[in-house]
């Protein structure tokens, strides 16, 4: 077994770890924390991947942006982040059979599916392709997104103010 | 080298994870983490397929960046739901906002 597989199986086993306290955890500010610990874990599986542009936009938009706005839910809905009071509702086996099935089910059609073994050569530059791509093939979609995220930050700022 | 089915498999025991967090949780803000977690995990599936099966297209990567600025929207808009429902009816526990229920 080679450095990166063991490397691929701890980090994987952390992130699943951390995930599953993060749907379990009885208190949501654990879960929050735990989240971010999974997006870390993610951004680690980046990397392995050949992507470190990716991996920092990780840990930038996820850890950096999306878990502190969590925290800060958290914390403004002070009432339910009491540790006593129960977190999952009354149809939660019901619900992790059906992940566990649906697991099953993926995890079975992955390993009948033949796979390439390898990873091929990374013919082009990652970073300076994506830059190409977002103002030339992809202009538009990407444009699109940016008027996305604009018109839904006004709304979240819209939504939550106080009138 | 890691085998592709690595990934796959790490990205759907991800997705199912996030699956049971949407469906168990009482909380808005559980719900809202679950799906963050099923994002991450299509997030992981693509740059997997990008890496191993098209690394000369930079379609996958592309759509990753999307879906990454599309669970940023949708994390801002739906906290700041939560937080408008937690100013008005004092809860974000989702049993308890059914407003619309007869």
């Amino acid at each position: 077994m080679s450095v990166p597989q063991i490397l691929f199986l701890v980090v994987g086993a952390v992130t699943l770890g951390a995930a599953v306290a993060v749907v379990t955890s009885r208190n949501v500010l654990h879960s929050a924390f735990l989240l971010a610990l999974t997006f870390f874990g993610v951004a680690v599986l980046y990397v392995l991947l050949d992507t470190p542009y990716l991996a920092a936009a990780q840990v930038l938009v996820y850890i950096g942006a999306i878990s502190v706005l969590i925290v800060f839910a958290i914390m403004l809905s002070r009432k339910v982040a009491a540790p006593d009071l129960v977190q999952r509702n009354s149809q939660w086996l019901l619900s992790l059979i059906v992940a566990v099935l649906l697991f099953g089910v993926l995890a079975y059609l992955t390993l009948q599916a033949a796979w390439p073994a390898a990873k091929q050569a990374l013919g082009v530059d990652a970073i300076g392709g994506l830059g190409e791509a977002f103002v030339g093939t992809y202009a538009l979609p990407f444009e699109v997104v940016s008027v996305v995220l604009l018109v839904a930050l006004v709304g979240a700022i819209i939504i939550a103010r106080e009138r | 080298m890691i085998p592709l089915s690595w990934f796959l498999i790490l990205g759907a025991a991800l997705f199912c994870i996030g699956v049971y967090g949407v469906l168990s949780r009482r909380n808005a803000i559980g719900i809202l983490m679950g799906v963050e977690l099923i994002l991450n995990a299509v997030n992981v599936n693509l740059i997997a397929f990008w890496r191993y099966r098209t690394p000369d297209q930079l379609t996958g990567l592309v759509f990753a960046v999307f879906v990454m600025a599309i669970a940023a929207a949708e994390a801002a808009v739906g906290l700041a739901l939560i937080i408008a429902i937690y100013r008005t009816r004092d809860t974000v526990i989702v049993e308890d906002v059914d407003l619309l229920k007869m």
